[in-house]
């Protein structure tokens, strides 16, 4: 336990169990990006898979909205200890996506319109664990939270969630994206609390 | 920034406030002495953990206030309604009381004395606070990096530093924007940032400067459209959006 401070209350004790350590509810749906919103059109929006091998799968936005989606509701877990709980999504599984390809990859760089990467391991992208997401609510994604499409990774922090997602970069070697260059955690589980690196 | 003792620079320190000055009515900056502070970049943040006697633990982050001096550290907060730590750190946390804090945190959103092209900073309402340490880390290193501040306030009582502000700075310009209510004697009528306001007071895009916007959600969207619109390269735009959270 921490250092004492007296007189500090706190809010009412929820003991919320789908409360993540250090996490409070929020009501609204705070943005967190490092620059301006990318205004991306679904004209020439274009999603990309690369293989460590080179191989590239580009989908269009129309055969994007071709694929089966899903509707997953969620609970989501922002890094700045905000927590939003039962969010609505629609979109197409990554499992969908990347499920058939040949690869020997145990990483991922994802790319965003804009210059944004984060990174993951593969398999937390797989078995029903993220989805490429164009729908909160039941309305279309708008740009400020990361429309047209969204990476929608729910058990990790938000930022790996990346906003105007365009690519997955399939990769033999784990390396770090933006913020986990600027010091946040290669992973990022909430309930582990791995904010930073080391933690 | 390094990713080598990262963990020593995250570990959580026991801070005690040593000094407090009001800004506004809402709003107060709080000065810490923290043994062991490994030192910060003007712009960056850190995150404050409150315990309470049970066990129970909030923990936010507060953008710095000023720039590195030493084991003293300044956060500005500004009371939240109904926001927990906002609530006591502004309120009963007295001199002497410990909170823990951890960081320095976001080596992007930051300024270097080193970083030779001009600098816009554009402030909305609390955002002032890492742009104001940005100010301050300019005067404290000596060095003339053209600066300009355009900074948006409800009404002229919301301003923080305001005496600080006063002050002329040669090579800082200041342009204030009142949403709602103007300063006693001034002519117009209050408004939002808009794309004449940045037009005339944000440099020309070819001037190649970096620009820092920090405030709501809303306000940092549009002033980082308006400023790719006047012809500003996206890659010299930094944010830090202080979302509507609560707290």
């Amino acid at each position: 336990m921490g250092v004492v401070t007296p007189g500090f209350q706190g809010r009412a004790r929820s003991g919320n169990p789908r409360l993540p350590p250090g996490q409070y509810l929020a009501e609204d749906f705070p943005v967190l990006s490092a620059g301006p919103t990318p205004r991306v059109r679904t004209e020439t929006w274009e999603f990309a898979v690369t293989t460590e091998k080179g191989d590239k799968h580009t989908w269009s936005w129309a055969e994007l909205m071709a694929l089966p989606s899903e509707k997953p509701t969620v609970d989501i877990h922002c890094v700045t200890q905000w927590s939003k709980l039962d969010t609505r999504w629609r979109g197409v599984a990554v499992d969908t996506l990347v499920g058939g390809l040949d690869t020997e990859a145990d990483y991922v760089m994802v790319h965003a319109y804009g210059g944004y990467t984060t990174n993951l391991p593969l398999a937390d992208l797989l078995d029903g664990q993220a989805w490429i997401a164009y729908e909160y609510g039941g309305k279309p994604l708008t740009p400020e939270h990361g429309g047209p499409a969204r990476l929608l990774v729910p058990h990790l922090y938000f930022w790996k969630s990346a906003k105007w997602v365009r690519g997955l970069e399939l990769k033999t070697r784990d390396e770090p994206g933006f913020w986990e260059n600027a010091g946040y955690h290669d992973y990022g589980d909430p309930w582990r609390e791995q904010r930073y690196q080391g933690d | 920034m390094a990713r080598t003792a990262v963990s020593g620079r995250l570990a959580w320190r026991v801070a005690r406030l040593a000094e407090f000055r009001d800004e506004t009515p809402t709003a107060r900056t709080l000065v810490f002495d923290l043994p062991g502070w490994p030192g910060h970049l003007a712009g960056q943040h850190v995150d404050v953990r409150l315990t309470a006697a049970d066990g129970y633990r909030a923990q936010r982050s507060y953008s710095l206030a000023a720039p590195v001096n030493g084991d003293r550290v300044e956060l500005t907060v500004q009371r939240v309604a109904d926001g927990e730590v906002s609530e006591h750190l502004t309120g009963p946390y007295a001199i002497g009381d410990p909170v823990e804090i951890r960081g320095p945190i976001g080596g992007w959103f930051a300024w270097r004395p080193t970083n030779p092209e001009p600098v816009l900073l554009i402030a909305g309402g609390s955002g002032i606070v890492p742009l104001m340490a940005m100010i301050r880390a300019r005067r404290a290193a000596g060095v003339r990096t053209p600066f300009k501040l355009i900074y948006s306030l409800r009404t002229p009582a919301e301003q923080y530093y305001a005496d600080e502000l006063r002050t002329p700075v040669a090579g800082l310009d200041i342009t204030y924007v009142y949403t709602r209510e103007l300063p006693e004697g001034r002519p117009g009528i209050p408004k939002r940032i808009d794309v004449a306001t940045l037009n005339t007071a944000a440099w020309p895009a070819e001037f190649g400067a970096t620009s820092f916007i920090c405030g709501p959600t809303a306000f940092v969207e549009t002033a980082a459209d308006i400023l790719q619109a006047l012809g500003h390269d996206p890659h010299r735009i930094r944010t830090e959006r202080f979302g509507p959270s609560r707290d």
